[in-house]
């Protein structure tokens, strides 16, 4: 079985303005959503308390609401955790109240719910173990971002590639962002381990390609670039579909199967996955291309004996 | 013509067979068990095993296996009903004697147990627990330390004579925490007199001296790493501490350790009750130093209740014989700065370092007593919250025991060894020591308690989605890539049995994003096949024989497989170094699983092919 059953050859850098202005929208619209919605932080960043609990059967969360403010909690957020009878409740942080209370407490409402109602689960954490995680996951990301810069500089030689790689990669998470700005789902630790990891993975497929361009040009130094790049892109085409489609069956078997702990964590893997697809075919190569990548930029030499023919 | 070196071959079987053997032990599931152990961490002996073993039989209890190890009783049991019945039994028996804990013990055959090799342990996600993070206030530590250093300066100061205007604590550095300690000295004072009164008592700080107006100033700052070393001693004493209180819990395998710059971690598998956990963690002790009665006689003191006058009996002691010491005190555990184990001429000793008050005591006590003994007291206080009439009452527990006694050799002041030990007993006293010294003020800052059903539930979607996923992509492969795809099959099934192994190596603990990254694993392995299948195919568009289209196959896919791995790992290192807890297990298993999915791939799968398409033969077609 294949996808494509002969060499394809699309014309993507030919379009590839159109790509830009897509992926320029997108990544505005991503960023004024970041900033004016914000992320929907877990209690891992704002400090607070999560409560799980579980009941016999399903319950409306408008009497658990109704009872949970009841008992005292007047800023708690009640939600479902991936069925109906588990939910959730978030508050923010308590400073007078010991966690072996707040459980107490809490119980005590959701027994009046149902009197089957019990407490899986039990956070806390204090305001100041959330703004340091805040601080060193901002740190894993430019260290990251970094290490990446640099590594693709040395192997590819030339900083047009390295350009191109780094605003794909940035490209990326931008748009995982977006989505978590959009829809609110909970925006937690794990996360943020999905999102170094959709960069890693988003990268994998621009050197592939990169890696391609480097052998086309290696043989073809007197193709147009925006030939050898086409070619380069079509030819791990195959691979680049086939290699996202067995990732995605287990995210999905991830996200669908792993529980709600896991299912901000396998979101932002799915959307990074489809858009680091897409911007390894249109955007970090065409970057290169802009930029003016040639031949001679990733093969000195090449230009050396350019000069040494000229008469 | 297709070869590969016959010491790859070899390579590689050894690998597979260490890699199955290393992960073998984590198919036999686990039992319900009971952990029985004594309080004092004195083993549990087989005469004691006998006596358990022949009450739950006259109960009528039935168990699978009743064993010591390490020094602790484990009862397995078939069920959790038969644990909970034998655990209720034991306790209402045996309460006094043991710490009794609820656990799971892996059912790995004897033989594997005896290579030391064991499961990955499960995370308390996976487990249920309590997780504690500490935050140690290490500002105290060092505001502390420069406290003594200000009391030994004056006092210093004071003895030789040299008039002094104030001693204070300042901050030199610009923090809010001081890291220096400022001498005004009187107009009328000999500078030289006072940088000599105070070189010994300050010694290893940076000693400037400015003159002013209204006399000469004096500044000892101490050195960066000598704070750091001060901040350093107060993590690692609240680490002993708290290790040796949660090992009296009964937790079956409790972790405390170090995170990041200030923080400790505690980990409490299978505990439930977050209050008394606590309490007993929070729980303060104070030491204090006595003479030995030898006049009188405890043993008869304890008889006839008679105690003589300035005495105290202590029944709670070392060697269980009832000791009588002087109720006066020589130095008590705020003024002890440091014990460390070290060595003597006699063997393995305590060095004990007393601040310089404590010190002259010492000195004062030690001249008089030479050849008597003197005894360490270790005085524990917490707070223990029982129901009565349905009421929550809360008390205030007091345990005073006598944890060494030790006969004075001569005079010594602020430094001194305790020595007649083995290193065990010299380790356990030093921590001993240490819980009783000043104490650097912990403040738990996260708490999170995981219900052991909710971690049964979290388990069995992990191994649904592992198992789901890992289905679906070998079906896909297969399909996909025909006969390729099952070598690729052979392949990823290798690989998550050697990233198992290596887990199992490492004894990293398993929590759900750590099964997350073994199922993202699968992926990635993938993705090496597909390249080197990708390029096997286009080499047979392009007309090329097929074994020389496996061998270019192989050949030209590797740097973009080696530049694609190295780019994932450099994300899973960041998060490796950056992480804590669950993050850093889905770090972890992201590198190591990029490494065993390079072998496998690239070494694997050749092997594979190799012994398929080898030889001499003519291949008319490859199945691709």
């Amino acid at each position: 079985m294949e996808f494509f059953s002969h060499q394809t050859n699309f014309q993507f850098m030919a379009t590839r303005k159109v790509w830009f202005g897509l992926s320029i929208a997108l990544m505005i619209a991503s960023l004024v959503l970041l900033f004016t919605r914000g992320l929907n932080l877990a209690i891992d960043f704002t400090g607070g308390v999560t409560v799980q609990a579980s009941f016999p059967a399903s319950v409306d969360l408008e009497p658990v609401r109704a009872q949970v403010a009841a008992a005292g909690f007047h800023d708690a957020v009640v939600e479902y955790v991936g069925s109906s009878r588990v939910i959730a409740i978030r508050l923010p942080p308590e400073r007078q109240q010991t966690s072996a209370e707040l459980r107490d407490r809490l119980e005590g409402a959701l027994k009046q719910v149902n009197p089957g109602a019990t407490v899986q689960s039990l956070s806390v954490v204090g305001p100041q173990v959330g703004s340091e995680l805040k601080k060193s996951a901002a740190w894993a990301l430019g260290f990251t971002l970094l290490f990446i810069f640099l590594y693709i500089a040395w192997r590819f030689h030339t900083w047009r590639l390295s350009l191109g790689a780094i605003l794909a990669v940035m490209h990326d998470p931008i748009l995982v962002l977006g989505f978590f700005a959009l829809t609110q789902v909970s925006f937690d630790l794990n996360v943020v381990a999905a999102v170094l990891a959709v960069i890693g993975y988003s990268l994998n497929d621009t050197v592939v390609v990169f890696d391609r361009i480097r052998e086309r040009f290696e043989g073809n130094r007197r193709l147009e670039p925006n030939v050898v790049l086409d070619q380069a892109i079509n030819q791990t085409l195959s691979r680049t579909i086939m290699t996202k489609v067995v990732t995605s069956i287990v995210v999905v078997a991830l996200l669908v199967l792993g529980g709600p702990v896991l299912r901000g964590f396998s979101a932002a893997l799915l959307i990074g996955i489809l858009a680091g697809t897409y911007s390894s075919i249109y955007i970090s190569s065409a970057i290169a291309l802009e930029c003016g990548l040639t031949a001679e930029h990733i093969f000195p030499s090449a230009r050396k004996t350019a000069v040494d023919s000229l008469p | 013509m297709l070869e590969y070196a016959r010491w790859k071959y070899i390579l590689i079987a050894l690998v597979l067979a260490l890699g199955l053997l290393f992960a073998l032990p984590n198919v036999f599931g686990e039992d319900p068990a009971l952990q029985l152990a004594h309080a004092d961490h004195s083993a549990v002996t087989a005469a004691e095993m006998h006596t358990i073993t022949g009450f739950l039989q006259q109960q009528k209890i039935p168990f699978r296996r009743a064993y010591v190890q390490n020094g602790r009783l484990i009862v397995r049991f078939a069920s959790v009903p038969d644990q909970l019945r034998g655990s209720d039994a034991i306790d209402a028996k045996f309460q006094k004697t043991y710490i009794s804990a609820k656990t799971l013990v892996p059912r790995t055959p004897a033989w594997l147990r005896d290579l030391g090799l064991r499961p990955m342990p499960l995370g308390l996600d996976l487990s249920g627990g309590l997780d504690l993070l500490y935050q140690v206030d290490i500002r105290s530590a060092v505001r502390q330390i420069l406290q003594t250093y200000t009391q030994d300066a004056s006092r210093a100061l004071a003895e030789a004579k040299v008039p002094v205007a104030s001693v204070t604590n300042i901050a030199t550095d610009g923090s809010a925490v001081p890291n220096t300690i400022q001498i005004t000295l009187a107009p009328q004072a000999d500078l030289a007199a006072a940088k000599r009164a105070i070189a010994d008592p300050l010694r290893g700080l940076t000693i400037t001296t400015s003159a002013q107006s209204g006399g000469a100033v004096i500044q000892a700052t101490m050195p960066a790493e000598k704070i750091r070393a001060r901040e350093n001693y107060a993590i690692e004493q609240n680490i002993s501490i708290l290790r040796n209180r949660a090992n009296q819990l009964g937790v079956s395998e409790p972790i405390v350790q170090r995170q990041g710059n200030d923080r400790i971690d505690v980990q409490l598998p299978g505990i439930q009750n977050i209050a008394e956990v606590k309490n007993l963690l929070g729980q303060t002790a104070t030491l204090e130093f006595h003479l030995n009665d030898v006049e009188n006689n405890a043993l008869e003191a304890q008889q006839t209740g008679n105690v003589p006058l300035g005495d105290k009996l202590y029944t709670d002691t070392w060697d269980g014989q009832p000791v009588l010491l002087k109720r006066e005190v020589i130095a008590t555990g705020d003024q002890l700065t440091n014990a460390t184990v070290g060595e003597s001429t006699q063997g393995p000793a305590v060095n004990v370092t007393l601040d310089s008050r404590a010190g002259e005591n010492m000195l004062r006590t030690t001249k008089a007593n030479v050849g008597k003994p003197m005894g360490v007291v270790l005085i524990t206080k917490h707070s223990v919250t029982r129901e009565v009439d349905g009421k929550k009452q809360t008390h205030e527990v007091t345990t005073e025991k006598v944890i060494n006694d030790a006969t004075i050799d001569g005079v010594f002041s602020d430094r001194f060894q305790i020595t007649g030990l083995t290193l065990a007993e010299a380790q356990d006293l030093a921590i001993l020591l240490r819980s009783g010294s000043f104490v650097t003020p912990i403040i738990p800052v996260s708490e999170n308690v995981i219900g052991p059903s909710l971690g049964a539930a979290n388990i069995h979607m992990g191994i649904m989605a592992l198992v789901i996923g890992m289905a679906g992509v070998l079906l896909f492969m297969a399909v996909y890539y025909k006969i390729f795809g099952l070598v690729a099959d052979a392949v990823l099934v290798a690989n998550v049995v050697l990233l198992t192994a290596l887990l199992s190596m490492m004894h990293a603990s398993l929590s759900l994003p750590g099964i997350a990254g073994i199922i993202l694993t699968v992926g990635i392995a993938v993705d090496a096949n597909v390249l080197i299948y990708e390029r096997i195919r286009e080499e047979l568009r392009k007309g090329v024989s097929p074994q020389a289209a496996i061998r270019a196959g192989f050949e030209k896919a590797f740097s973009a497989i080696a530049d694609s791995n190295v780019t994932t790992a450099i994300a899973g290192l960041v998060l490796w170094i950056f992480g804590t807890g669950a993050i850093r297990g889905f770090a972890v298993v992201l590198v190591l699983g990029i490494v065993t999915s390079m072998f496998t791939s690239l070494m694997g799968s050749r092997a594979l092919v190799t012994l398929m398409y080898g030889g001499r033969r003519k291949i008319a077609r490859l199945h691709i």
